[in-house]
């Protein structure tokens, strides 16, 4: 169900940008007053979304904990799987930013001969961990369109990526591992049947709308070549608000450009949100040290209770039979 | 108890993990024999005024729900996801990428896709999106959202009472989604509209008003432990002298009530009385805060508060310096990330140090509470206890890592510590089954009734499965633990799967292989059976 419409809602994209610059030549609208929307929407939106759920207040520590607590000085504490200090804590939310600590673990469970069979399961991490970073890498490698002269950085990325020099433009090694992750994150979902089985149209949509940003990229480089001087005065117009949009571009680009836009205007309304979520997640972000360090409940309120006094009236007799002391003879 | 027979262990383990073909939102709920517990009593909710109490019977079409139900659920999410980031993040960011589908044990020995700890969520979250999301709003079912309706009310509750809470889930979720948090928040939602099972309710209702979850009255308590006392003058010839409520010792000792009652659990409880007569301890045992456990956490965290303020109450009242609790899997995540927030500063009481060797906890300074697990460990590595591993020499002991002490806390090598120092034969299950992948032994959260053995004996395979692993490989006849659910849970458990192994608190461990001062010379063990013979090495 989810599948067939996403994929729908993907060709219907791209048909409409196929229409709208071909057919009625609305090249800025595309090139400039889109783009800017869905910068806009992404900024505000992203920035709702977090202010939201940064409202919500984070009543109890409750770390879920991976590793040795912090215990005498003999046994060997699991200081980033089980922090208890803030550094630990730093620790912990890098691992599980920049490498995907939790996914890490991932295992498979299986019944053979009745018998349930673990075994370590690294593929979701690796594909996951895989797009992800070069997802970000190649956002950093599209910095060279919206600065004049190219920083260092971005040209050390671009030549680390590059690596082994192979083809003419250089073949970058992101596009290649980017498409490959992405196809198996949506793959998994085809064919795995309880992911399948648990997968929406939210899920589908994304893997294939940024399937098409990746298509349609290495499609300009390598195969359909657009006119590179007039993407660059584009882009550097977009950064000096002065956007020029030339019709000599190609119509690649535009599909290109409105897809970016399309994930940039979707993200805070979607799941895509996982990425500032993940920061806020009290189950990650906190350390273990409650028997340590009190956490304060901003909206704890005094509750009913059965004090001493009411139960010592209930069972006074019986206490003072059995010898218990009591404190009203 | 249960009206049907369950289904034999050869026929239970033909799971079958493939989902329907249907669309999980166009299945109704099915809500199946032996897989759920009895309905809330309205004497039970009375008891602590929560509302809509009245007598229900979850198999009956009509759960007599109030007129205004949907309301108060609706209201009831809206609150909650202004009270708690855990909530208001976990209904929004999950990205359904299944890696905690096959991490839940009532999935694995279930196959019931609604069991995926992502779908236990969708549940709840597909609720949200429709009432609570603009995208919800305008796509309803293709955005994953849907109408709440009486079924998808008795959906939650029906799987809100198939996990235990034990976070396994969590672990592996790149985002630290806890599926034990929105059932936490679930259920909730169903105490709302009286709508909790009776073996949370009833216990709850006893806590609150007698001290405990098994109703014990303060002279029942006394006697209980008198028994342990002749017990253990009979089977070591030393006469253990505990006190009751008594002002000015310096330590308030609180256990789980179940550690009172039944087979396994009393021979932990004589082992803690045991050791704290060697060690000629100056504590006292309370009638009034006679619970470590806490069956309101699993019904609210309001109530949860309202259960645990007598322990602190009654520190304050008897004048202790500082608290040590048994061996208990929930009341330690309870005390260990909940107590502080509820009821500090504890200023009242002094930071912990062992009276025998001076040892400062400094990682419970704040909360003055310690656990009898980390204090005996400390007394061993300080050589102050005269231990005869020996007399355990009849055991090849496995352990198990309780869920709550295990991610909620990160308590594993304190309990092995003190495990090989008593026991000279133990064999560690496999790595993906212990420590903080532990699997739950599937009746936690207030799920070890009777009348739900099928749903336990599921839940409790993966664990079973494991430990079987060792019994066959390793000749594991002893499967140790840190929990009274687990002391009550896993004997049948073990019974239906692994026939042959049995279950034991670690501090019953501990006493057997304790030489006492002044003791005579041993012939039997805690559950008065013959110790094996000296050197013999018996069946290992």
């Amino acid at each position: 169900m989810g599948l067939g419409l996403s994929l729908t809602a993907v060709i219907a994209l791209i048909l409409l940008v196929f229409a709208g610059v071909k057919g009625a030549n609305l090249h800025l609208l595309f090139g400039a007053v889109i783009p800017y929307a869905a910068f806009i929407i992404f900024t505000i939106g992203v920035i709702y979304r977090v202010v939201k759920w940064g409202r919500s207040p984070v009543p109890f520590r409750i770390p879920t904990t991976g590793g040795q607590e912090n215990s005498f000085p003999w046994i060997k504490q699991n200081k980033f799987d089980n922090p208890s200090t803030t550094s630990g804590v730093i620790v912990r939310m890098l691992l599980e930013v920049f490498a995907f600590r939790s996914l890490f673990r991932l295992t498979k469970s299986e019944l053979k001969d009745g018998k349930l069979v673990h075994g370590s399961d690294k593929w979701l991490w690796l594909a996951g961990l895989a797009f992800h970073w070069c997802f970000l890498i190649i956002l950093i490698r599209h910095l060279r369109f919206f600065t004049q002269n190219v920083p260092f950085v971005i040209q050390l990325f671009e030549a680390l990526d590059a690596f082994f020099q192979v083809g003419v433009p250089l073949l970058y090694l992101t596009d290649i591992f980017l498409v490959g992750a992405v196809t198996y994150l949506f793959l998994r979902r085809v064919v795995f049947p309880q992911v399948k089985y648990i997968s929406l149209a939210a899920d589908y949509f994304p893997l294939l709308l940024i399937l098409s940003i990746a298509v349609t990229g290495i499609l300009m480089r390598y195969f359909i070549r657009v006119d590179i001087v007039g993407v660059k005065q584009l882009t550097m117009g977009l950064v000096t608000f002065s956007p020029v949009a030339s019709e000599s571009i190609g119509v690649i680009f535009y599909i290109h450009v409105f897809l970016v836009s399309v994930l940039f205007a979707y993200f805070p309304f979607s799941k895509l949100m996982h990425m500032g979520g993940v920061l806020l997640s009290p189950t990650r972000n906190l350390a273990n040290n409650n028997r340590m360090v009190r956490h304060i409940n901003p909206w704890d309120y005094p509750v009913h209770v059965h004090t001493y006094e009411e139960y010592e009236n209930d069972f006074r007799e019986k206490m003072k039979k059995a010898g218990i002391p009591v404190e009203k003879e | 108890m249960a009206k049907t027979k369950i289904p034999n262990p050869d026929e239970l383990g033909k799971i079958d993990y493939t989902p329907p073909k249907k669309h999980w939102m166009d299945i109704p709920v099915e809500i199946k024999p032996d897989m759920y517990c009895h309905g809330a009593k309205a004497k039970s909710l009375k008891v602590v005024d929560f509302p809509n109490a009245r007598d229900w019977t979850p198999a009956e079409a009509d759960w007599k729900l109030p007129e205004d139900w949907k309301k108060i659920v609706l209201e009831g999410i809206s609150e909650r996801l202004k009270k708690y980031r855990t909530f208001h993040v976990f209904m929004d960011i999950c990205v359904r990428c299944g890696a905690c589908a096959d991490k839940c044990h009532f999935f694995l020995g279930s196959g019931d896709p609604k069991n995926m700890p992502v779908l236990r969520a969708e549940l709840l979250r597909s609720v949200y999106r429709k009432y609570f999301t603009t995208g919800g709003k305008i796509f309803g079912k293709t955005a994953g959202a849907r109408e709440l309706t009486l079924d998808v009310l008795k959906e939650w509750w029906y799987y809100f009472y198939q996990c235990t809470e034990c976070r396994r889930c969590s672990l592996f979720c790149p985002y630290g989604i806890d599926q034990a948090e929105i059932t936490i928040i679930g259920r909730e939602l169903m105490n709302l509209l009286g709508l909790n099972i009776e073996w949370i309710a009833g216990p709850t209702a006893n806590c609150y008003m007698k001290g405990n979850h098994l109703g014990l009255e303060p002279h029942t308590i006394k006697s209980t432990i008198d028994f342990f006392v002749n017990d253990i003058e009979d089977i070591t010839g030393v006469k253990v002298e505990p006190t009751f409520n008594r002002k000015g010792a310096e330590i308030l000792f609180i256990t789980p009530s179940g550690d009172l009652f039944a087979d396994p659990g009393i021979y932990t409880a004589m082992g803690y009385l045991m050791l704290f007569h060697e060690l000629g301890l100056d504590y006292t045992w309370s009638t009034y805060a006679s619970e470590g456990g806490n069956f309101g956490f699993f019904t609210s965290n309001e109530m949860a508060k309202r259960l645990h303020s007598k322990i602190y109450a009654e520190a304050k009242r008897l004048g202790v310096k500082w608290i040590l609790g048994g061996e208990c899997g929930h009341m330690w995540r309870v005390w260990h990330q909940y107590h502080n927030t509820w009821f500090g500063p504890m200023d009242f009481l002094e930071e912990p140090v062992s009276p025998i060797t001076g040892t400062k906890f400094a990682n419970a300074k704040s909360t003055k509470v310690v656990h009898l697990v980390e204090f005996t460990a400390d007394l061993i590595k300080h050589g102050k206890l005269k231990l005869d591993p020996s007399r355990n020499d009849n055991l090849v002991v496995t352990f198990h890592d309780s869920c709550n002490t295990s991610r909620g806390m990160g308590f594993f090598e304190e309990p092995r510590y003190v495990i090989k120092n008593v026991c000279n034969h133990f064999h560690e299950m496999p790595d993906d089954t212990i420590r903080e992948r532990t699997f739950c032994c599937g009746s936690g959260s207030g799920l070890n009734a009777s009348e739900n053995m099928e749903l336990r004996m599921r839940g409790g395979f993966p664990r079973a499965n494991a430990v079987k692993f060792v019994h066959e490989k390793h000749g594991v006849n002893m499967l140790a633990n840190i929990c009274a659910i687990d002391r009550a849970a896993l004997p049948p458990l073990m019974d239906y799967w692994v026939p042959g192994v049995r279950v034991t608190g670690t501090h019953e461990l501990v006493a057997n292989a304790l030489v006492m001062k002044g003791e005579k010379e041993r012939t039997v063990n805690l559950r008065n059976e013959p110790l094996p013979e000296k050197g013999g090495d018996s069946d290992v």
